[in-house]
Order: C-alpha cells, then structure tokens, then sequence
C-alpha cells in the first residue's frame, strides 16, 4: 500500500500513514491542535491550513467546499475530518 | 412615560417607545424559572423585539418565544400595519426570538428577512421550511429605511454560531441580541427604572458568554466605537441610562478573573489528584516534581478534595496545561474528577495541553475516558497518560518523572521533532 507522511507542524510530529487515511485518524492520536466538534464535515470546528503538499490530499467535495465557503476559510484549508491522503508530504496545522 | 405607565401599556398590549421612531414590542414572561435548561432565573425573563420606523418603511427587530406571539402581534398592530413592514431582522435564530417568525412572514410576505451569514446553515434545520427567502448579511451591510438604516455587526458565537448586532446610527440605537442581556422580567422595562438586575446580568454573561471569551473581545472591537444612546438587548431591561457603562462592563467580565502572576515566557501547568490510598498521589507529586524542572514551567499540584470546582475553572481559564490524576473505580474516574471537567464547559480550554494518569486495582479505565474527555474539550492530548497498578514501584515512579519531564517539555514547545508510525499509534491507543 502507498505510505505517505503527514506533518503537524504545531507539535513537529510527522506520521507516516498509509493512502486513505483521514487527518482526524491520527491528529488527536500526536495531540495536534486541530480540534474537532461534529466530525462528520458539518460543523467547521476543525478548519486546518495546509502548508505544503496541498495535491496530496482528496479535492474537498461540494458539501466540504460549502462548509469552507461558509466559515470564510482561507486559500490552502481543509477540513480535517473530511481530507483524506493521497501520497507523498503533507503538512498541516490549526487554522 | 412613568415607570407607572409603562407597566399599564405593557399589561394593556401596547408598544412601548424608545424614541418616535422605535417601540419595544416584546413580551414578559415572569413564571419561567429554569431557561435552556443550564439558566435559573429568580423572577422570569422578557423576550424583546423591536420597531424601527423610517421615512420609506418599517424594521422588525427580532420576535418572541411563540407561546408569546399574541402580545408581540398585539403591539406590533398597535404601532405599524404589516404591508408597510420592509425588513424582518433576526439578531439571533433560537426559538425564543424566532417563535413568531414563521406567522410574521405570513402576515408581512413582502418583508425581506435579514439574517447573519453564519445563520443561513441553522434557519432551515430550526423553521423547517423549504424554499425561505433571505438576505444573508456581514459587517458594513446595511439597510436604509429612508432618513433611518439598520447597520449589521457580525459578532457570532455570542452565543451561537449565528448571532449579529444591528446598529441604528441615526439614533445610536445598539439591537444587540443576546449580548448585554439578562434574564430578568420586569413590567418598568428600563434600566434607569426597573429593580436591581446586577446579579441577573452577571450571571447570564457568566454562564452564556464566558464559554466564548475570545468572541465576546472581537465583538467588542465592534461595538466599542459606536456611539452609544440606548442598547436595545433581546432579553432583560433596555439598557438607555449610560449604555456604555455595560459595555465597559464586558469589557472587565473578559478579561481573565485572576490576575496573570507569571512572567513572561513562563508556562503555567496544573496537576490535580484525587487519590484514596495515596498511590494517585504519590503520582502526583512525582510528575509535579519532575515538571517543576523543566525551565520556564510553573507548576501546581492541588488535590481535588480541598478545593471548590468553581475556583479551579477560574485558575484554569488562564492555565497553559492541565493533568488529571484519578484513581478507578468500578470501572470509571471518580465523581471530583468528572464535576471539574463539566465545570470546564463555561471557559474556552481550546488548544490547551492536556493528560491524565492515576492509580487502578485491575482495570484502571480512568485514565483514557479522562484523556477521552480531554479531547472533547478541545486540548491536546500529545502525551499517553501514566497508569500504575495499585502502589508504584520506584521504576513506575521514575516512569512517572518521565512523564512529568515530557509534559513539561511538551508545554515549552521543547520537544524534538519526532517521526513515528500510524501503526505505534494505533497500538498504543489499543
């Protein structure tokens, strides 16, 4: 299976995870400071920014990209509970 | 008008005036005693919506719990008749401001409705209509009703994600929703004349706001500029004798209840235990000591059984980090532990470190339902809480000293960089 690695640059904590993984299966886990409220993509409380490997992550889907748009979530955000990874880096940390 | 004759116009259904321009058209509800379930309230409540007139139509600001839309229609006939009616503007959608909405709209249909933009996402779910016609609004929109306007301040999570203030600068009217409210029913209506609503107003900004500290400081950014002549909140007296005196009120309720003691670089982190054969304890005093080592760390250990839970949360509201210790028993944390973390609901804990350890007989389930907890707070949980089988060797002491040091290290932003694998994690947390 494709690893790839994702960085929470808040804790400098980097896990290496397999394709497929969702950002919230392992935040909480390091004890990042993403924080999250419903975690099913409704509630926006877990709005992150990503900083580096933004095409690594799935393209956010219509229902995400309302939520964002709603929230007034700047360029490069995501959704925590919803961003799943592709591949290769990734860096994420709280918005 | 007399306090006298305002009590009989509010008895009589009539509007109440503020200005030529602006009516009270609310309702009182003295019997209600328990409100949102987490409220007491020792004489009742009001639910106030507004009337502004302009040279070319009419505002309603907000409307009352629906058990009340009689008296809120009785008066609202009584100052402006429907069709001339423009704007419906909801500062705030729970029910007790939105009750009369749905009937409202029915009787005034060419009434735009004005909600915050935050409100869009809850309007359908609480009205349970389709096809609702709305103009979402932001800081800076406004709307002009000919020689007056209706300006919007977007201060959400004041205390939902949709709350806005609408401003009236012509008069330096303040609609402000639930910000500067209480829950306090009193037929004179005004602060300058009703009873002594202190206690009321401090008591709903604590339970109510605390929780959204950081907002209430961005919405005071907001409000602070204005030209104050009368704040006009949803519930509670009309606050028009020296409105900003409640401004500056919030202002101090904001800030932190005790003041910053440490200096600057330093962290504070606060352990607290319960323990009933002192092997908690002597946990405690492990990880307190080996934190304390860590340069630039405060630490305080304070055993749960000697203190209030209300006092804790005010320390903690300023607190870097906090580490529970308990022991299990019948397979859960004890009760001390659990009333301190519901206490934590009313302060923003948000991003704050967290973690937990404690003493167990032979299942010892506390220490993760705690880190569990934790986490439905919002801190972070970097750090696997310490649990000890009954009374610590020195080697679980020292595992303990660790834990301490890690925490410590782990506040300062001290520890390295590390690089682990999804499956460590999952095995950890097994």
């Amino acid at each position: 299976m494709a690893k790839a690695t994702v960085t929470f640059a808040d804790i400098g904590v980097t896990v290496t995870v397999p394709a497929g993984t969702r950002i919230i299966e392992i935040s909480e886990k390091v004890g990042a400071g993403i924080t999250y409220g419903c975690r099913e993509g409704d509630c926006g409380t877990c709005i992150m920014k990503v900083v580096e490997g933004w095409d690594n992550l799935t393209e956010p889907s219509v229902l995400e990209g309302k939520v964002l748009r709603d929230n007034y979530a700047g360029k490069h955000h995501r959704l925590a509970c919803q961003a799943q990874v592709l591949g290769g880096d990734i860096a994420v940390k709280p918005a | 008008m007399s306090p006298k004759a305002v009590e009989h116009a509010i008895a009589d259904r009539r509007p109440i005036e503020i200005s030529p321009r602006v009516h009270w058209i609310g309702a009182l509800d003295p019997d209600i005693r328990t409100f949102d379930v987490i409220l007491k309230t020792a004489n009742g409540t009001s639910y106030n919506a507004y009337v502004v007139r302009g040279s070319e139509g009419v505002a309603i600001v907000d409307t009352v719990k629906e058990e009340f839309a009689d008296d809120f229609f009785a008066r609202l006939e009584a100052v402006a008749a429907y069709d001339e009616i423009r704007a419906i503007v909801i500062n705030h959608l729970e029910p007790d401001h939105t009750g009369a909405l749905p009937e409202l709209m029915q009787r005034a249909p060419q009434a735009r409705l004005y909600i915050s933009f935050q409100a869009q996402l809850m309007l359908k779910a609480l009205l349970k209509r389709e096809n609702l016609e709305f103009t979402p609004v932001d800081t800076g929109d406004r709307i002009d009703l000919g020689d007056r306007s209706l300006e919007f301040l977007h201060t959400p999570y004041l205390h939902w994600p949709d709350t806005q203030c609408t401003y009236l600068r012509e008069e330096e009217i303040l609609f402000s929703g639930d910000v500067f409210g209480c829950h306090f029913c009193d037929p004179r209506l005004f602060n300058d004349t009703c009873g002594d609503f202190r206690f009321s107003f401090e008591y709903y900004y604590a339970h109510i706001m605390r929780p959204f500290r950081e907002y209430v400081l961005r919405a005071l950014a907001l409000i602070e500029p204005l030209p104050l002549q009368v704040i006009a909140p949803a519930h509670g007296p009309i606050l028009r004798d020296r409105p900003t005196a409640y401004v500056g009120r919030y202002r101090e309720l904001a800030a932190p209840r005790l003041k910053r003691e440490i200096f600057p670089g330093e962290k504070t982190l606060l352990i607290f235990y319960i323990s009933s054969y002192g092997n908690t304890a002597r946990m405690a005093e492990a990880i307190y000591a080996a934190a304390q080592e860590i340069e630039g760390v405060r630490a305080s250990l304070y055993d749960l059984t000697g203190g209030e839970t209300n006092s804790f949360a005010d320390l903690l509201e300023e607190a870097d980090g906090l580490v529970l210790g308990s022991p299990t028993i019948n397979g859960d944390a004890v009760k001390p532990i659990w009333d301190l973390l519901s206490s934590l609901t009313v302060i923003d804990m948000k991003g704050k470190l967290g973690a937990a350890f404690g003493s167990f007989g032979w299942s010892g389930e506390a220490v993760r339902m705690i880190e569990d907890r934790l986490r439905g707070l919002k801190l972070r949980v970097p750090l696997q809480g310490v649990r000890v089988k009954l009374i610590p060797t020195p080697e679980e002491i020292e595992e303990c000293r660790q834990f301490g040091r890690a925490l410590g290290e782990e506040l300062m932003g001290r520890r390295a960089n590390r690089v682990i694998d999804m499956s460590e994690l999952l095995s950890s947390n097994a």
